[in-house]
């Protein structure tokens, strides 16, 4: 079964005033795993509902494979969904649900159950077939509203944020879960969440959404340390956006005009772990906290500006004697240090 | 609420005194049918001197009687097959429309349980006679129903604002068609409140008076309207002994109402 | 804010929602043939003379007529009179079950509620053993001694606003009920904790503050008892005759159509014109209402 890319083009939906998608183009490959991340508001889930079928846009086109589904009605797109929610139907058991959409389809009875079975299977459920929804735990019932959507074998899958309602723990093996399915699979993905280490994860590529746009449409690393507006740099983390004449290179040369931006677990307390073409910021310690695996240490900067260092404990050592006040310098290589273009897309 | 005047025990007392009278005075008249549905004679004598079955035994055995049962279930049964899936499309529509479109429909469809029952029963006598179908069990049906639809939406609209649309987009986007999310998914998961929307639906109609007087006639005449005759004419104790059938099947239907409510 | 909107996407808008509107039809088509047909059937039918013609002779009649007028006036004492014993009966009622605790006040609503289940024919019928000469409240009055003579309880306008107030009764208690049951504790509290004495927080912050649910309820009385048939029928004897029974009598013993719709259309404007003075009586209510603390 081979999986189909997506085409989305120019797509705008408005809300009276509100909106809700500017303009949005976008292309997913084949089999590729494709995050949409952003705050609420950004689009994300707006633009996921409109490929479904429940959002209808004002213009633009949606294109699945070479097929036009921009009128499609949302029970003929044959796109796997899951929903935020679940949606598990709770007047059936576990079997049931994930037969129904085998039944709609008129699969042979024998044929759809053992479909199902397998599917209940690949998604380690094996044994729970006969169970009622309402017995079901989070996780349980999140794997049900998995194997629902691909039991009909769908060229496309649509993931509304479906970890948000699971603890950390169950989410990260859930996450990882999900994205061996889809390689099992190779299925085309696209996946919404405003959980940016979930998108950094589990993603090919990530699209970062804000006001209705793609601000930025690119791989988990290069959307990390290349950020290419302020919003992304810091919707990603905490970004340390400085200005350019707190920063100091280390061989002399003249600094950039550009705001940078440095990672918090960028900086070194050493010199002699970066470059010559290294930076060096100086500053007052605000405060220090011990975090086990790490120093988080707020250092504010001559400038005025406080900027956000994490020392891995092993490269730490004499942290514990600073204290509020203490003059401090932090290092960080060229290559960590990134400049934000000064216009925002 | 007053539990900030715990020393105003006259006041109390007084109150509550006042709240038992108030409500004995509302259960009264259906309880004093009771023992004299027992009463083995017709003078309507309380408390009754003698205790027979006598007046069941005519309710059951009189042709006239039973034929007005029996049409009174039949309007019943079907008022309530007829207005319960009409209300529930309504309510989906209702539902799924909102905003101004959704209030016009609701206050049209709301509009018959407002207008004075006589009112009804006389436009539709001259709208049915016009038609030549004064006395039809379908003049009743039409006039039963119309007053059904409104309760069963009272039912079913609360009922739907609380339903989980997701799951009607998830069997959409499994392939279901419209026909198939309404059957398969929403009706299932509205047992209870279509249920009560068709007992409610039923007992309108059972209950119905006005518009069966004037528009019920002959074999078809349902039992209220039987029972309206005879009680203008003169206080025959058969009717001690339907109020308590009435009564009695009521007040059990509505306790398993409640208490699958309850579960 | 212009937005260009792709004319197909919008034609499928206006498509699903004709779909939905769609689902309501067999509903709304029922109502318009049962409800609003009759209706506009009364109306023309009012200008109907015997011979087919149209004419404003059945207005002359029934206008003219000393019955009609003397219908109405029983039907405007009827109804508030009715309104009148509601809010004596029902407002110490809900005041009491509004303080009661939750399970307690539940169960007691349900109580109140259950003669709305029962048949208004079963009711009437006990009313009708109740009150008669020989019935037990008037074996209660004579054997007791409060009174000398049976009295004349029923087939009357006694015994009709009797039958009629144990109708409204709960629907009158329903609104008034939730109306205090959303006051919020801390506000009699804090009348407490300043002095007010139990009449005192009753008038100046129970009563203001439910009078929207005794409001809604008066609402529901009128509009119920102007056109109440049933019960005049069977407990008035022939000497309480409002409007509806004045129809009733005009259509079945006079075969009079014509007078009998002139009838129904003042018994509609006699609603209509209700319904507009609450209107405005509620508008008026609700400007005054960020009124004065003295009561």
């Amino acid at each position: 079964m081979k999986s189909l890319p997506i085409t989305i083009d120019s797509v705008r939906k408005a809300y009276g005033c509100y909106v809700a998608l500017d303009d949005v183009s976008l292309d997913v490959c084949a089999g590729e795993f494709l995050t949409l991340l952003g705050p609420s508001g950004s689009g994300k889930t707006t633009l996921l509902m409109a490929l479904a079928g429940f959002v209808r846009p004002d213009s633009g086109r949606l294109v699945l494979g070479d097929r036009d589904i921009t009128r499609l009605a949302p029970n003929k797109r044959d796109i796997g969904i899951v929903f935020q929610n679940y949606a598990l139907f709770p007047h059936m058991n576990v079997l049931a649900n994930v037969e129904y959409p085998l039944m709609l389809r008129k699969t042979p009875k024998a044929e759809a159950r053992q479909r199902a079975l397998d599917t209940l299977a690949r998604v380690k459920l094996e044994g729970l077939a006969e169970r009622n929804i309402a017995a079901l735990s989070g996780g349980q019932r999140q794997r049900v509203a998995l194997a629902r959507a691909i039991v009909f074998e769908p060229r496309v899958m649509l993931m509304d944020e479906p970890l948000s309602a699971l603890d950390r723990n169950l989410r990260e093996t859930m996450q990882y879960e999900i994205r061996r399915l889809h390689d099992d699979l190779g299925i085309t993905t696209i996946y919404v969440t405003h959980d940016q280490r979930e998108a950094l994860t589990m993603s090919d590529r990530v699209a970062v959404m804000n006001s209705g746009r793609i601000q930025q449409l690119d791989t988990p690393q290069r959307i990390y340390d290349r950020p290419s507006t302020r919003f992304v740099a810091e919707f990603m983390g905490e970004a340390n956006i400085v200005a350019p004449g707190a920063v100091r290179r280390i061989d002399g040369a003249n600094a950039s005009r550009e705001a940078l931006m440095i990672r918090a677990e960028s900086f070194h307390l050493d010199a002699k772990l970066v470059g010559r073409d290294g930076v060096a910021l100086e500053g007052t310690l605000r405060a220090k906290a011990f975090r086990g695996e790490n120093w988080l240490l707020t250092l504010a900067l001559d400038g005025g500006q406080e900027i956000l260092v994490c020392i891995p404990s092993a490269l730490a050592g004499g942290c514990s004697e600073l204290a509020a006040g203490h003059r401090l310098t932090v290092y960080a290589s060229a290559a960590k240090v990134h400049a934000i273009p000064r216009v925002t897309a | 609420m007053l539990e900030a005047y715990p020393d105003n025990k006259l006041a109390r007392i007084l109150l509550w005194s006042f709240c038992a009278i108030v409500m004995a005075f509302l259960i009264l008249p259906t309880l004093v049918v009771v023992p004299l549905s027992f009463s083995a004679s017709n003078l309507l004598e309380f408390p009754p001197r003698a205790y027979s079955l006598r007046w069941y035994e005519t309710f059951f055995g009189s042709a006239t009687w039973m034929a007005g049962l029996r049409t009174s279930l039949i309007l019943g049964t079907l008022t309530a097959v007829v207005a319960v899936p009409l209300g529930l499309l309504a309510c989906i529509s209702m539902n799924r429309l909102g905003g101004k479109a959704a209030v016009t429909i609701q206050g049209i469809l709301l509009a018959p349980s407002i207008v004075p029952g006589i009112l009804l029963a006389i436009g539709l006598f001259f709208v049915l006679a016009a038609q030549r179908l004064v006395g039809t069990l379908f003049g009743v049906l039409v006039g039963h129903v119309v007053l059904a639809i409104p309760v069963a939406c009272i039912v079913l609209l609360p009922a739907l604002a609380r339903f989980d649309w997701n799951q009607v987009q998830a069997a959409r986007s499994l392939g279901a068609n419209w026909a198939r999310a309404i059957g398969g998914i929403i009706v299932p998961q509205l047992r209870i409140s279509l249920l009560s929307a068709t007992l409610m639906a039923f007992l309108t109609s059972l209950d119905e008076s006005v518009i069966s007087i004037f528009v019920a006639s002959g074999q078809n005449s349902t039992l209220p309207k039987l029972m309206f005759l005879s009680l203008r004419d003169q206080i025959d104790p058969t009717i001690a002994a339907i109020s308590t059938l009435w009564t009695a099947i009521v007040v059990v239907v509505v306790l398993i109402v409640t208490l699958r409510q309850k579960s | 804010m212009t937005v260009a909107v792709d004319p197909a996407l919008a034609a499928d808008a206006r498509r699903e929602r004709r779909f939905f509107l769609s689902l309501s039809l067999p509903a709304l088509f029922i109502v318009g043939l049962a409800a609003i047909l009759p209706i506009v059937w009364i109306i023309r039918q009012s200008f109907l003379s015997t011979g087919g013609e149209y004419t404003v002779g059945n207005y002359e009649k029934v206008l003219s007529s000393g019955l009609t007028w003397s219908a109405l006036v029983t039907t405007l004492e009827l109804s508030l009179g009715t309104l009148a014993a509601c809010i004596l009966l029902g407002t110490p009622l809900a005041l009491a079950l509004a303080s009661a605790r939750p399970r307690v006040a539940n169960l007691l609503m349900a109580f109140v509620m259950l003669p709305l289940w029962t048949s208004i024919l079963v009711r009437t019928y006990g009313w009708l053993v109740l009150l008669r000469r020989e019935g037990l409240v008037n074996a209660a009055l004579t054997g007791s001694g409060l009174t000398a003579e049976p009295l004349p309880l029923v087939y009357n306008f006694t015994g009709t606003l009797i039958g009629m107030v144990h109708y409204m009764l709960p629907l009158f208690l329903l609104p008034v009920y939730a109306a205090m049951r959303d006051i919020d504790a801390n506000l009699v509290r804090a009348s407490a904790s300043m002095g007010a004495t139990l009449g005192q927080v009753i008038r100046t912050v129970i009563l203001p503050l439910s009078a929207g649910g005794i409001f809604s309820g008066s609402i529901i009385v009128f509009i119920y008892t102007i056109g109440f048939f049933i019960t005049p029928a069977v407990l008035g004897g022939g000497k309480v005759n409002p409007l509806s029974i004045r129809i009733e009598r005009t259509l079945s013993t006079f075969q009079d159509w014509g007078s009998a719709s002139v009838l129904g259309i003042l018994l509609l404007i006699l609603m209509a014109l209700i319904g507009v003075m609450f209107l405005a009586a509620r508008r008026l209510i609700a400007g005054h209402q960020v009124g004065t603390a003295h009561a």
